[in-house]
């Protein structure tokens, strides 16, 4: 079914298109080359005029051991929500690829968090895991765990992961349930048949056939945990306590509107730029050579 | 190697029953073809038997040891799936020796029976492929060399050949014949296809919703049929199927399209009337004889050596006849006659036959 509609001159086309380009231009063209021209100028103290620097900012920023710290943060919150998030999501498509009864009620069940605005998700697991009003957290403090996420570094970061995890799970839920429903029956079948048991059925032939989802997968997850968590953080613990959960796309934030540094600030968002176009060509480079099953 | 034991064997799906009762016992080395229009439960059965559906009632046994309730794993099986369904992220020699490698077979016996197959079923420049670069009948090869490899005490197959041409399914069709008499493995083959079905089979189990209409050789199928299913199903041009009522003391049948038939087996239970259906052969048609039928013919279909008539009766009955050698046009009203010795006599209610 090739529905191609071919349109009679330019103008019709063009103008379709223009919206999509207009707003693309605007929202984001426009404010990426304003970073890439900022992140080259430096401001003084006062903001009231600018000097261009060339790639100082950038040598700075590199050099600076708070963008280092902020950097591993973001290798240990970034790689800990991917893993949790995709193995979690895996975990529950495999079931819900089993209860085939139930299929439609989990599904459902389990795209809500996607709909979920980043901030109301925080304010919902930090009901769960505050020290004095949450639930698990009141619970954790009576079992006589030290937790307190505003006190205790690695708790914060624990509780920033979660969240930001949970909110992920739906999507790679969704992907992970159509590719594990794409694997023909017979397949798995022949596979009993050979003798696999069902864990070793699932790691030699499900979770192979799957690879192409959990790397397309893995990308998305690695890109939304750097730049789409800003919200989790922001209202869960703002980068603290410490810098314990400040993340480089927190740092952004922080030394471009609260320090108000912006040649520094933009020559951070250049590099996160420059990162994320990096992983994506990665992920092209990696899907065209890939076989679809 | 093994015998196969079905007793009872019963399968509902919810509030549907497939299977009303199955029994077979196969011997060793046996191959038994089950053969039945779509739908009928052949699958289902063969399923049964793989363990990967449970039957509601009745039992497996699988070399005398029961197996209903054990995995697929542990009976000790292979088989071969209409869609071939080879692991694709796996070459054709990791296809083959994924069966042995579970089974913790040394890696150098591994390659030695994957060479060995290979050669057997001559995929051997086949091995480094992945099954998306093999065509149909190769990839058919690779399904069965994952089957033979284990040398497993049963071989099941559903419609291997369903998804081939028609020439590579003739010349696979053999294929599979000679391999496993040379192996002698017991199998179970399932197919819709009555040629597959008589060619392949030491018996055949013909079954018909659900039931097994008739489990005999292919010769006995043919030849004596053990209802009206049955004889329309095997054979062709199928069997033709004609109205009569028993007369003359049980010793003949009055057809509803003329003649009478005298019975030369013998005469058969109940009154004179009883309503009988009486099956002939379409080759088994003569151009002459005493029991002659005027056929209105529609279709003539010459095939060389012999022609296929279609016609009409005057009792409104379909007739089809397989003449040897050229016959004259359509349109005309053509008589011929039918043998009395070549008669297969059913109860026209039951569609049991019924023998002198
Ligand atoms: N898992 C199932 N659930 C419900 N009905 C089924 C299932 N499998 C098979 N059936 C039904 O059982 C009947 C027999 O199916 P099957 O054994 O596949 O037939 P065959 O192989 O002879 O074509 C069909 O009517 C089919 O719809
Ligand atoms: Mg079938």
């Amino acid at each position: 079914m090739d529905r191609k509609v071919i349109f009679k001159g330019r103008a019709l086309p063009m103008l379709l298109l223009l919206p999509q380009l207009a707003v693309t231009l605007v929202f984001f063209i426009w404010p990426a080359a304003m970073a890439v021209w900022q992140s080259l100028l430096q401001e003084d103290a006062f903001g009231l005029s600018s000097t261009f620097v060339g790639l100082e900012n950038f040598a700075d920023v590199l050099a600076d051991p708070a963008w280092r710290g902020a950097a591993a943060n973001t290798a240990v919150f970034a790689s800990s929500v991917a893993v949790l998030a995709l193995g979690v999501a895996l975990f529950l498509a495999v079931q819900a690829d089993k209860a085939i009864r139930g299929q439609r009620f989990y599904r459902t069940m389990l795209i809500w968090p996607y709909a979920v605005a980043p901030a109301i998700s925080a304010v919902l697991w930090l009901f769960l895991f505050h020290p004095s009003i949450g639930l698990i957290g009141r619970a954790l403090n009576a079992a006589g765990v030290l937790w307190d996420y505003q006190l205790n570094g690695s708790q914060a970061m624990l509780l920033v992961v979660i969240a930001s995890a949970w909110k992920q799970v739906s999507y790679n839920f969704i992907f992970f349930l159509a590719g594990l429903q794409s694997i023909p029956k017979s397949v798995l079948e022949a596979a009993a048949i050979d003798g696999a048991r069902p864990l070793r059925r699932f790691w030699t032939v499900v979770f192979p056939l799957l690879s192409p989802t959990t790397f397309f997968l893995l990308v998305v997850n690695l890109v939304y945990a750097f730049f789409d968590t800003f919200g989790v953080i922001h209202a869960l613990t703002k980068g603290g306590p410490g810098k314990a959960t400040e993340t480089l796309i927190y740092k952004v934030y922080v030394d471009g509107v609260d320090n108000l540094n912006l040649g520094s600030s933009a020559a951070q968002s250049v590099l996160l730029m420059v990162f994320v176009i990096a992983l994506t060509v990665v992920q092209f480079r990696f899907v065209e050579r890939r076989v679809h099953y | 190697m093994a015998t196969l034991n079905l007793s009872a064997i019963t399968k509902s799906f919810g509030a549907t029953t497939v299977l009303h009762g199955i029994d077979l016992a196969v011997a060793d080395g046996e191959m038994i073809v089950i053969v039945g229009a779509s739908g009928c439960g052949k699958s289902t059965l063969l399923r049964i038997v793989a363990g990967l559906e449970a039957p509601t009632t009745g039992h497996v046994a699988i070399g005398g040891r029961e197996v209903t309730r054990l995995e697929p794993a542990d009976r000790d099986i292979a088989m071969v799936f209409q869609n071939y369904a080879l692991y694709p992220h796996m070459t054709v020699a990791q296809n083959m020796a994924y069966g042995l490698k579970i089974r913790g077979t040394p890696k150098d016996e591994i390659a030695r029976r994957v060479a060995e197959t290979a050669g057997l079923l001559g995929i051997g420049p086949l091995l480094a492929r992945k099954p998306r670069e093999l065509s149909g009948g190769q990839r058919q090869r690779v399904a069965m060399g994952r089957a033979i490899i284990r040398e497993p005490k049963l071989f099941l197959f559903d419609e291997p050949l369903s998804n081939l041409d028609a020439k590579l399914r003739v010349q696979m069709r053999g294929e599979i014949r000679r391999l496993q008499q040379r192996l002698g493995v017991t199998s179970l083959y399932v197919t819709h296809d009555q040629v597959e079905a008589m060619t392949l089979g030491d018996r055949l189990v013909v079954m018909h919703q659900g039931r097994a209409a008739q489990v005999a050789s292919p010769m006995e199928v043919w030849s004596r049929p053990a209802d009206t299913y049955v004889a329309g199903f095997i054979g062709s041009p199928a069997m033709n199927l004609l109205a009569g009522t028993l007369a003359e003391g049980g010793t003949a049948v009055q057809l509803k399209a003329g003649p009478l038939l005298r019975f030369t087996d013998g005469p058969r239970a109940g009154g004179d009337g009883r309503p009988l259906t009486i099956g002939v052969r379409p080759e088994h048609m003569l151009r002459d004889g005493e029991a002659i039928v005027t056929v209105a013919l529609d279709l003539v279909e010459p095939l060389g050596s012999e022609t296929v008539l279609h016609g009409m009766l005057s009792s409104g009955e379909v007739l089809t006849a397989r003449l040897p050698g050229m016959v004259p046009a359509v349109g005309s009203a053509m008589p011929l006659a039918i043998p009395a010795e070549a008669l297969h006599v059913f109860d026209a209610e039951s569609g049991r036959r019924l023998d002198a």
